[in-house]
């Protein structure tokens, strides 16, 4: 489904800000694949995700998905392949518009715009019956403003938005990590619903390993811009939290045995 | 002081499209756009050259007006777009460069209108209604016609993905949609209003000048202002599109009875930008000192308790 070849990125190349925040990631995901990416601040999870998207240009290597090759796509036109949901609750919808209207905008991604009127009656139907699904509440609130939402519903809403219209590939990035712990698992257990039921391919970040071991089928973690781990099926259900402190560790600890070699 | 008041009422429905084109951009977009002021000029300008040198329909005149209105904002558009100018500075770029466009349009700074038919005139003619009157009549008509019209096309898909452009361009891509293109036709539409309505009002005031859209941006915005403060008293306070247009139209008629009663006042009419800018300043700044003084207020209490 999806393939990374050597995937390279560089921030502010040739300054002192220089950066290396993917340093050549190899991944290829299965249709179906349900993968926890984990690792440290900084570890390029962002930055692996915000490549697939297109929010930048990565240096080099190669991004397939669905045997399509979109490393040289502009973010908008990978959008037809791609649901997201972002860390921040506000980036994902728009706050002067109404629940509806955000749907409908989104239910369009990648398709062509015309000037056909923007939501019809027998959808608003239907997202009144999704929305349900998500037991919010929000399933009578359709024409109220997004910016009137809790951030919780905003980013359960997001999350419907972004599987509105099947996507190849989810992208979560810490989606829950701005929410409090009762609201985030209310998302998460949405996140688990909604994937679980379309069958969704997914990569999703998270700072909570408990999460990463509980939900998917496999798990990856990052330390400096590479994959350091890769465990899938039953071996990942059998992990525990300790094993990936564990794993933490001795990547931590190469790299201070790195840094060390560097400065003798 | 009736006949100043119909004046002003007439001046006002006749700027307030230009006041629709400014909306489009400052509250839908959050640009401030000061192609505006060179824009609104183009529109007279072209529509007065069109009318007295070529003897062009006046209909038709006010077609051009908004088409070449089009196209000013369109080089805004691509100077934002393509090449990454700040939306302010690309705005004003083009406003300079329209102002030296202008006077080769029309070969000096002014022209006359006074011996041309113009569509206020038409009708006043075949009704018998005052030219006051008539300009209300077909301004009004106009202004009604455009706000149907943007009520329409802000609902399709392709207007919704404009405001959603102004709301949150992350989103706005992530969903697949070009936001370069979006900006680039917010500022064509935009555009294309306030050159029409400078033709419009080339034809009211029979003269076209290629100083008359000077300060437009101020009047737009003093406008739009005007019709949130007075949309705010109202039960529905401009929760629905529609009436966030008309406001809009509303405000600039407000605004040019204000000035009216300012002029009969005595005040020099010079000195009506000034107040403009002060209303702008003040309709700008008031809601963040408020805020400000909110917060302090929070914090203060926080700290006795
Ligand atoms: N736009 C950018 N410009 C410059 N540097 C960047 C940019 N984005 C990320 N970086 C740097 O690249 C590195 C990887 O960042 P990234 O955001 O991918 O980390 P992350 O694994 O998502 O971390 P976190 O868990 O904190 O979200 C970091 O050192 C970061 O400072
Ligand atoms: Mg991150």
């Amino acid at each position: 489904m999806l393939t990374l070849t050597g995937v390279r990125k560089t921030f502010n190349p040739g300054t002192v800000n220089e950066k290396v925040a993917l340093a050549g990631i190899d991944l290829h995901l299965e249709r179906g694949d349900f993968v926890t990416v984990i690792g440290g601040n900084g570890a390029g999870k962002s930055t692996m995700l915000n490549s697939i998207a297109g929010v930048f240009p990565i240096d080099s290597g190669t991004i397939l998905l669905g045997g399509n090759d979109i490393s040289r796509l502009p973010e908008h036109a990978r959008a037809r392949y791609l649901g997201r949901v972002f860390q921040d609750p506000m980036r994902g919808t728009a706050a002067d518009m109404q629940i509806d209207e955000n749907l409908a905008f989104a239910a369009r991604r990648g398709k062509s715009r015309t000037l056909r009127w923007g939501i019809s009656k027998a959808e608003r139907e239907e997202y009144t019956e999704e929305l349900a699904k998500l037991g919010l509440g929000l399933e009578t609130r359709l024409s109220d403003k997004v910016g009137l939402l809790s951030g919780g519903q905003r980013q359960a809403l997001t999350l419907l938005m972004a599987t509105l219209q099947r996507p190849d590939l989810l992208l979560l990035d810490e989606h829950t990590a701005a929410l409090d712990p009762k609201t985030a698992a209310k998302v998460l257990e949405l996140t688990e619903q909604i994937v679980g039921e379309e069958n969704l391919t997914t990569l999703m970040v998270t700072h909570n390993m408990h999460d990463a071991i509980r939900l998917g089928n496999r798990l990856i973690m990052m330390s400096d811009g590479k994959i350091i781990y890769d465990v899938r099926g039953e071996e990942k259900s059998r992990l525990h939290r300790a094993d990936l402190m564990a794993k933490f560790e001795e990547a931590a600890g190469e790299e201070l045995a790195n840094d060390r070699m560097l400065l003798g | 002081m009736l006949l100043a008041f119909q004046g002003a009422v007439a001046q006002g429905v006749l700027w307030g499209i230009m006041v629709l084109g400014v909306y489009i951009t400052f509250r839908l977009l959050d640009i401030a756009d000061l192609t505006v002021d060179g824009s609104f000029a183009l529109g007279g300008c072209t529509c007065a050259v069109l009318i007295v040198e070529h003897g062009v329909n006046p209909w038709l005149g006010l077609l051009a007006g908004l088409c070449v209105g089009v196209l000013a904002g369109g080089v805004t558009g691509l100077l934002h777009t393509v090449f990454d100018i700040p939306a302010i500075l690309a705005g004003i770029l083009t406003q300079i460069g329209l102002w030296s466009i202008n006077l080769r349009i029309m070969g000096k700074a002014n022209i006359p209108l006074l011996k041309n038919p113009n569509i206020f005139s038409d009708l006043g003619k075949a009704s018998g209604l005052t030219q006051n009157i008539a300009t209300i009549v077909i301004g009004s008509l106009v202004a009604a016609a455009l706000v149907a019209l943007l009520y329409w096309f802000f609902g399709t898909e392709i207007g919704s993905a404009l405001r959603a452009t102004g709301n949150n361009e992350d989103m706005v891509r992530a969903l697949g949609v070009d936001i370069r293109m979006t900006k680039l036709l917010a500022l064509m539409v935009s555009n294309g209003l306030v050159g029409l309505s400078g033709a419009l009002v080339c034809q009211s005031q029979k003269y076209a000048d290629v100083g008359m859209g000077t300060g437009a941006i101020i009047v737009g915005l003093a406008a739009i202002v005007i019709g949130e403060v007075l949309g705010r008293t109202l039960p529905g306070k401009l929760r629905s599109f529609s009436s966030r247009l008309i406001a809009a139209v509303v405000g600039s008629i407000v605004y040019f009875l204000i000035r009216a009663i300012v002029l009969q006042l005595g005040l020099d009419p010079n000195d009506m930008k000034l107040l403009s800018a002060i209303i702008v300043a003040l309709a700008l700044s008031v809601p963040v000192v408020w805020s400000r003084y909110q917060l302090k207020r929070a914090y203060s209490k926080g700290g006795v308790a």
